[in-house]
């Protein structure tokens, strides 16, 4: 249904998207994932025919992107990272606004504006002008004009950025609700990635570095083992005595949580040799040891692996 | 079509739903009323029984066409640069249009605005011709003659708002080229002898001072519909820049 072949672009000298390939089947749901910056915007941008690639083919439908553009945008439906409505329409005049441009009839507009604004709980807000809207709500206006004209493509760009959690989840359910739709969302939220989708296409820098469904994914995870572990004292210090650990392959720092220490992800194929020489190693160093638990690895350690610049 | 339509439509209830056009239409009614009322006690006065309609409309015409100078890029200044500000541009690109339309829908809203205060003062030659009936042709030809100079206006205007996505900007950079353009006719002894004829030749008044006496000539009308449409096709190639940002 989307299909990507060999895309590439530039800005000047910059390599923003390289050869990237990829397609989406009629009815699937997949991820476009990636950290801040890997391409997934500029990506976007040319699935939806705001720019051409430097090189390579999009295809919407079978519908060249460069030879026959105003059909194949007809047949997609884009929600942009930035939502951006037009301030001084009313949410209703927006989408009646936005109906005719996509070529929806005038005898089915009205009805066409009164799906979309029901399928994403716009009923309160439809007579409120869009200036005045709250971003969720103003999110899911994108999601309604992007619904509109029966796209058989839905491009969502960071659909839930910048959203509150109550209003996260509301959106998260929304788009669930379109199960049978041809989708491609755009994320940097790996959880999100594996709630809403089937399939998932890794971007790093450009470069796709991954594609698979979310289960082959963690099946890639099988044979690693994950310890959590917090030492106090030095972090550097503390990350260099993990990582010269026997059979560890990987330390990730994480997030501080609040508490005492740093906090640590150490991958390996077996965690019990370890187990074994970690505290001893943590002590000889001066280093306190907080916390050692085993967990079992996540999808984010999958990514990070795979979009660090030592990958 | 469709997407000409519906975008004609949004802009003209942009431009309604705003309070500048209503201070736009105000101030130029009450510059042209007022200038309209003096010129003909002027004209009525010193006329000493000659026919006053001889140069009274050209003078009239003079001074409508300066307060479309100041009025038009008020008017012009939002339509691309709004859009970019907002970011509404990139949505508006990925619709199922073509960047003509979208050209050409701008345009197209601008100059019913800029018409509908064209028209508002034509009641000044119809109480004229009410109290004393004079021959049309010459105020006709005028009417041409201004009807000309605001699309120029409106396209330059409409070019400018391409290029920026600052409206203030965008009316600085539409109003000021126009006002020195307007000095420059006005005073043509302050420009060097080896430049005016060039300046004479693109000037829009100069091509616009015809008309005001009643004179259509076919130079004069190309010359200004040449003029709107280069504007119009370096607006349409800025949209189009982007599809060529990263091309080799």
């Amino acid at each position: 249904m989307l299909s990507v072949e060999h895309v590439t672009k530039y800005y000047g000298t910059t390599c923003a998207v390289d050869d990237v390939s990829f397609r989406v089947a009629r009815g699937e749901v997949a991820a476009l994932l990636g950290p801040n910056g890997s391409g997934k915007s500029t990506l976007m941008r040319m699935l939806t025919g705001f720019f051409p690639p430097t090189a390579g083919r999009v295809a919407v439908a079978g519908i060249d992107m460069a030879d026959r553009p105003l059909a194949a945008r007809g047949r997609i439906g884009y929600l942009p990272e930035q939502v951006t409505l037009y301030p001084e329409l009313t949410v209703r005049r927006f989408l009646q606004f936005v109906a005719e441009v996509k070529g929806v009839p005038g005898r089915r507009r009205r009805g066409a504006v009164a799906d979309v604004v029901a399928r994403c709980g716009l009923e309160e807000v439809v007579e409120r002008h869009t200036g005045k809207l709250s971003r969720g709500y103003r999110q899911r206006v994108g999601l309604a004009q992007a619904l509109l004209g029966d796209p058989e493509v839905l491009v969502l760009d960071e659909a839930t950025v910048g959203l509150d959690p109550v209003q996260t989840v509301e959106l998260r359910a929304l788009l669930k609700s379109l199960a049978g739709c041809t989708m491609l969302v755009s994320t940097h939220i790996l959880s999100e990635a594996s709630v809403l989708c089937s399939r998932v296409v890794i971007l790093s820098r450009g470069r796709l570095v991954a594609e698979d469904t979310a289960e082959g994914l963690q099946r890639r995870l099988a044979g690693v083992e994950r310890l959590l572990v917090r030492v106090e004292g030095s972090a550097e210090r503390a990350r260099a005595t993990l990582a010269a650990l026997p059979g560890v392959t990987r330390v990730e720092p994480l997030a501080p949580d609040g508490q005492a220490g740093a906090v640590f992800a150490v991958l390996a194929p077996a965690i019990q040799p370890v187990q074994r020489a970690l505290a001893a190693a943590v002590v000889a160093e001066g280093l306190v040891l907080l916390e050692v638990r085993a967990t079992a690895p996540t999808l984010e350690d999958l990514f990070v692996r795979l979009v660090s610049p030592a990958a | 079509m469709q997407g000409f339509v519906a975008l004609f439509r949004k802009e003209l209830r942009s431009y309604f739903a705003s309070p500048l056009v209503y201070w736009v239409a105000a101030a130029f009614l009450a510059y042209t009323g007022y200038y309209f009322h003096s010129d003909l006690i002027y004209f009525v006065t010193f006329g000493f029984g000659t026919n006053i309609m001889e140069n009274f409309w050209q003078i009239v015409f003079i001074d409508i066409r300066l307060a479309f100078i100041l009025a038009v890029p008020l008017l012009t200044m939002r339509l691309l640069a709004e859009e970019q500000r907002l970011g509404t541009l990139e949505l508006l690109l990925t619709y199922p249009m073509r960047d003509g339309a979208i050209v050409a829908a701008k345009l197209g809203a601008c100059l019913v605005v800029v018409g509908a205060l064209l028209a508002a003062t034509l009641v000044y030659p119809a109480w004229v011709y009410h109290i004393q009936p004079f021959p049309l042709g010459p105020v006709v030809a005028g009417y041409v003659g201004l009807v000309l100079f605001v699309v120029v206006c409106a396209a330059y205007g409409l070019f400018v708002s391409s290029l920026t996505d600052s409206q203030v900007l965008a009316g600085f950079l539409t109003a000021v080229p126009l006002l020195l353009l307007w000095l420059l006719s006005w005073n043509e002894a302050a420009s060097a002898t080896a430049t005016l004829p060039f300046l004479r030749a693109l000037s829009l008044f100069n091509h616009f001072q015809p008309f005001t006496v009643g004179v259509i000539d076919a130079r004069d009308v190309f010359y200004f519909v040449s003029t709107a449409g280069v504007f119009l096709w370096a607006t349409l190639r800025v949209l189009e820049a982007r599809q060529w940002r990263g091309r080799r």
